[in-house]
């Protein structure tokens, strides 16, 4: 619509109308274009909540509850029970929110509330560059770095040297620090300044006042950081496989162990038949997972936001 | 004289437990840098010593016994080139509605949602959803178009953010002053809030770049394949082709073949990869600031 064209359209009040009304049309194209993109992301959800339903419900209709609670993964004999591998990874998970947690909200509190400005400002960069090293380079780290050092460890306890549990645990903490020092991290700046004021001015010290207002005033995003932090640890697949020794045997720190998301990258290859609906079970497994994890996250969010009104 | 008073007080009170707390805090905090600089250290120290032109620019030649990861090069930015391809204009479409458009709340949560949900489901279930779907269900294979879509997927969620987050420092005005000269809300969009915006969407682009030069799980099980010959053919042949990037490259040098030195060439590659478009992003965030 340059200023010559509307010039034109004016002469005749009859094509401003039908100028109106095409420009109404395309007003209206663009509406429904723009509402198609939001929705794709409604409808690949729905894609992949269909698929991967759709793919994982065979093994569990064949196999029911011998499938989940099932301790002897052979896929040789047909046997189908990945118990083993859902106690793994809860364990490695469980094992590295224990370190990450209380590591990561300090490093967080030292981020938004102690560190001048240019400090916090050259650390938020070395977190953002630790979330930003690939999977697979976790894993190669930590078969060179981390899985040697507890060769040591488990010749002292007689057994055999190799991928263990405690590995795994340990790569899972490290990968997810980034995750919980920045989502801590947004939730301590948000907490009001009153609230620490008024508690300094109670005669609380610096350190009581973290504690005892800031962290937990922090509370629920914090909360959503853990959150956020088992979501990632408990969908690692690369980075445990190298590392984790990933036999399917019932979980000791010290011993390999399979985790749920590494059987999936290891047998995918040679996996075919009841051996591959096996492996597609399991992606259903952990997406039911996944999916109570976001809505879980969903709702402390919301009630974070409801408190802070 | 009070003024005194209070001040020995003070003086007088050392706090051990306060020091050491803090003392703590900093030693927490200062750790994870250390970790970081660690690895980053580690992993260029016994990388760059493999890379080399031959490494960069030829593929791996079992006769010469030479290692090359050109094709792994080329396939890595044909799925990135594909996939913002697909990503970013629903991406921004998605965005656009969302803050422009959305006047039904339950609607714009259910996108909002759907997007945080997308964000949150792990790259191996990509890898099983993109072979199901892509791979078996719409027949294209095992191939680069089927990693290109997957990842276009999961870098939907990251380029809508961005863009939202760049659609809100618009300032309200430029809108209504443009709704009181009569331009229609299409208009405003294509001639003010896009072009507004184009850095949160650069953002985002980057940061989506970032995610799928480190993917390697789901294009293990919808790309897989190997990279062991040169690029031939047009651009269609590869893309209907399999071929492994640079992660999941890296992952079978270390994993499969043993081969520590070459998966170094490439976790090398990969961090500097990493690193450049982590300051790039920084780089934009800082200017944007100051605009």
């Amino acid at each position: 619509m340059t200023s010559s064209a509307a010039a034109d359209a004016a002469k005749e009040g009859f094509s401003i109308r039908q100028r109106r009304r095409s420009g109404q049309a395309l007003e209206g194209a663009m509406h429904c274009v723009f509402l198609v993109c939001g929705l794709s992301a409604v409808a690949s959800v729905a894609f992949i909540c269909i698929h991967v339903a759709v793919s994982g419900w065979p093994i569990i209709a064949k196999y029911g509850l011998d499938f989940l609670l099932g301790q002897s993964w052979n896929p040789g004999n047909s046997q189908f029970g990945v118990l083993p591998m859902i106690t793994a990874s809860v364990a490695a998970t469980a094992a590295a929110m224990v370190v990450a947690l209380p590591s990561g909200v300090l490093a967080a509190v030292f981020l938004a509330k102690i560190a001048p400005d240019r400090v916090s400002a050259v650390l938020r960069t070395f977190v953002d560059l630790l979330s930003g090293i690939p999977s697979v380079v976790y894993g190669l780290l930590g078969a060179i770095l981390i899985v040697p050092k507890i060769f040591k460890i488990q010749s002292a306890a007689g057994l055999p040297a190799g991928g263990s549990l405690l590995a795994a645990a340990i790569m899972l903490a490290i990968m997810i620090l980034p995750t919980i020092i920045s989502v801590s991290e947004t939730a301590l700046r948000a907490v009001p300044k009153q609230y620490e004021d008024a508690s300094l001015a109670l005669g609380a010290t610096k350190l009581q006042c973290v504690f005892k207002t800031t962290i937990p005033a922090a509370k629920s995003g914090i909360t959503a950081g853990m959150a956020l932090g088992i979501g990632r640890a408990a969908g690692e697949a690369m980075a445990v496989m190298m590392v984790a020794g990933n036999a399917a045997i019932m979980p000791s720190l010290l011993k390999p162990a399979r985790l749920l998301t590494a059987s999936i990258p290891i047998e995918w290859a040679y996996s075919s038949g009841v051996h591959r609906e096996a492996l597609y079970g399991i992606g259903l497994v952990l997406f039911v997972f996944i999916m109570a994890l976001n809505i879980t996250v969903r709702r402390i969010m919301k009630k974070g936001a409801g408190q802070g009104e | 004289m009070s003024s005194e008073a209070i001040f020995s007080v003070k003086v007088k009170r050392k706090r051990p437990l306060e020091t050491l707390g803090f003392g703590l805090i900093a030693a927490v905090a200062l750790g994870v840098a250390a970790l970081v600089v660690y690895f980053v250290i580690y992993i260029l120290a016994r990388g760059i010593p493999a890379l080399n032109i031959r490494f960069l620019t030829t593929a791996e030649n079992p006769i010469l016994e030479t290692i090359g990861i050109f094709p792994s090069i080329v396939n890595t930015l044909y799925i990135i080139f594909f996939s913002l391809l697909i990503s970013v204009p629903i991406g921004v479409g998605g965005a656009v509605y969302l803050s422009e458009y959305a006047t039904d709340r339950r609607v714009a949560d259910a996108i909002e949602f759907a997007a945080e949900v997308l964000s949150g489901i792990p790259s191996i279930l990509y890898g099983v959803f993109g072979y199901v779907f892509f791979c078996l269900a719409l027949g294209m294979g095992v191939s680069l178009l089927s990693g290109s879509l997957t990842l276009s997927v999961m870098a939907l969620p990251v380029i809508m953010r961005t863009t939202q987050e760049a659609l809100r420092t618009v300032p309200k005005a430029y809108r209504e002053g443009a709704l009181g000269l009569g331009a229609g809300k299409w208009r405003i969009i294509r001639t003010i809030l896009l072009p507004c915006s184009l850095k949160g969407v650069l953002t985002g682009m980057i940061l989506a770049t970032g995610r799928m030069v480190g993917e390697s799980a789901a294009l293990l099980l919808v790309a897989g394949g190997s990279a062991m010959y040169m690029p031939r053919g047009t651009v269609f042949n590869q893309m209907a082709a399999s071929g492994s990037t640079l992660s999941v490259e890296l992952y079978r040098y270390a994993y499969s073949r043993g081969d520590n030195s070459t998966a170094f060439g490439i976790a090398a590659v990969l961090i500097i990869i990493s690193g450049a478009l982590n300051l790039t992003v920084r780089f934009m965030a800082g200017r944007l600031g100051k605009a």
